[in-house]
């Protein structure tokens, strides 16, 4: 199958999966249980990489500007910029890839191969909305706050090492982290968090819902998930940078 | 009743299916036969709409299900219970929540009368206290017996069963047959069976359909099938010596 025919047939099924849900108080259901799958699940993780990835972005600026001519501070407000611009976002969302993408993806891809998907069909339940549907609204609604956390956490991260290390002052990490806030790319962050949250839980469906065999092909399906999940939040991280700040 | 009429079905250029026609009717547990590849599955999943035929009328008693809309075709299909060969049970939920499952997506009842509800299939199909097992830690009878209890919980008109048998020994196979017989009998439903066990077959078919190479080639009872000179099921049902001798009393003894 060529790439335009995935193409096609993701969007016919992402219109599939934006029906109407069959019974609200079953979908609320799943929604909390894909919020805990997706969302909490992943907080350990997110909190473990953000903190340490703001302490070393803040120990490479400080190692790396060492003449007397450029003031200390900045470490602190190169750390907040690139946590907030792109590692929180960008990165987090590519972990998130990995870890909920092949979760997702092998999920449904067992559904398939072990017919659980063709009972729902024959119930006359529509599966793609009964599967996937809550699983957007969980990435889209809890996601943001992972990685609004994962902001906090990374500047944290970068404080932390500044007083363990001994490589600059706090004073001036806070002071960094306060000159020249642009709320405008928190902003620019969480439109691509969200962005990232839909692909997050579309992609990886899209493969496990079509995969055809066994618990092989669930395998590679998963991989191929993953691979195609972050392949496309990077190229739509450049395209957004471009759109949005270009 | 169910009636099939002409059906065509190819997969990438190679004919499945090419022109069944029968009827299967109320009360009555239909059995579709025939070797590995000769379309069973296939013409199964046509049946249950998830497979759409390339030509063909298939009728849900005057319904007819190959020109319903996705959203009208959704709506027969709460009329129908299935049970597949692995069960097809929901992984990360318990018996109960399997069976209550159908209930909770379709019915407007509040959750005691599910509950009764889910407790009375599974004492219809012999199955206690594992109302809060998960399915991985059932046997393959129990298994079945839940997906049994699943398909039923609805009241469905149409019941379908790919291979209930597969994978059961010999007396948990002849207890999901009785089981499949008397739930037919008890709620006048039309069942229709997949299967390759000749034993159910000869129990509980009443009325039997051969499929060779995606083609109609015998249709008829359980009696029948003893009297029948079609080389082709005599050559498929009577493989096995066990069959040949047992064809072989019921000829004398009828004679």
């Amino acid at each position: 199958m060529n790439y335009l025919e995935h193409i096609g047939k993701y969007f016919l099924m992402l219109k599939q999966v934006f029906k109407k849900p069959q019974k609200w108080s079953v979908f609320r259901e799943m929604l909390f249980r894909e919020i805990e799958d997706l969302g909490l699940k992943s907080l350990g993780i997110i909190t473990f990489i953000s903190f340490f990835v703001g302490g070393v972005v803040a120990i490479q600026t400080a190692l790396n500007v060492d003449s007397p001519f450029i003031p200390k501070y900045l470490i602190g407000f190169a750390t907040k910029r690139s946590m907030i611009l792109e590692f929180a976002p960008t990165f987090m969302c590519v972990i998130l890839a990995g870890k909920v993408g092949s979760y997702i993806s092998s999920s449904i891809g067992t559904m398939r191969v072990t017919e659980q998907i063709d009972a729902l069909e024959v119930m006359g339940i529509n599966s793609l909305n009964y599967l996937v549907l809550p699983k957007i609204i969980a990435t889209l609604f809890f996601y943001p706050l992972l990685i609004t956390l994962a902001m906090f956490l990374g500047i944290f991260g970068g404080y932390t090492a500044g007083v363990l290390t001994d490589l600059f002052y706090t004073e001036d990490f806070i002071y960094g982290i306060q000159l020249d806030f642009n709320p405008y790319f928190v902003k620019y962050a969480l439109t691509k968090t969200l962005v990232f949250a839909f692909v997050i839980a579309t992609i990886p469906a899209y493969h496990g819902y079509y995969v055809k065999g066994g618990s092989l092909e669930v395998g590679r399906a998963s991989t191929q998930a993953v691979v195609w999940t972050s392949v496309v939040i990077i190229l739509l991280n450049y395209f957004l940078t471009q759109m949005l700040l270009g | 009743m169910i009636e099939v009429t002409d059906l065509y079905k190819e997969f990438n250029g190679v004919p499945v299916l090419k022109g069944i026609t029968t009827t299967f009717e109320k009360g009555k547990t239909n059995m579709i036969i025939g070797q590995s590849g000769s379309g069973k599955t296939v013409f199964l999943k046509c049946l249950l709409g998830l497979h759409k035929p390339d030509k063909g009328i298939i009728s849900f008693d005057g319904r007819k299900h190959t020109e319903l809309d996705i959203t009208t075709q959704r709506q027969l299909r709460q009329e129908i219970g299935m049970v597949f060969q692995g069960g097809a049970l929901y992984d990360s939920l318990t018996v109960e929540e399997n069976i209550m499952f159908p209930l909770k997506m379709f019915a407007d009842q509040p959750r005691s009368e599910m509950l009764d509800r889910v407790n009375f299939v599974l004492k219809r199909v012999n199955l206690n206290d594992a109302n809060k097992k998960f399915p991985a830690e059932l046997s393959g009878g129990m298994q079945k017996r839940v997906a049994i209890a699943r398909a039923i919980v609805m009241k469905p008109k149409y019941l379908f069963c790919d291979e209930p048998n597969s994978g059961l020994d010999p007396n948990t196979a002849t207890v999901i047959d009785n089981l499949i017989q008397e739930i037919t009998d008890e709620y006048q439903i039309i069942t229709i069976i997949n299967s390759h066990d000749m034993n159910s077959v000869m129990e509980i078919g009443e009325k039997i359909v051969f499929l060779k190479n995606g083609v109609k080639a015998w249709e008829g009872t359980n009696k029948d099938i003893f009297k029948t000179e079609n080389e082709a099921i005599v050559k498929f049902v009577y493989s096995s010596n066990l069959f040949k001798k047992v064809r072989e009393a019921y000829l004398n003894e009828t004679k």
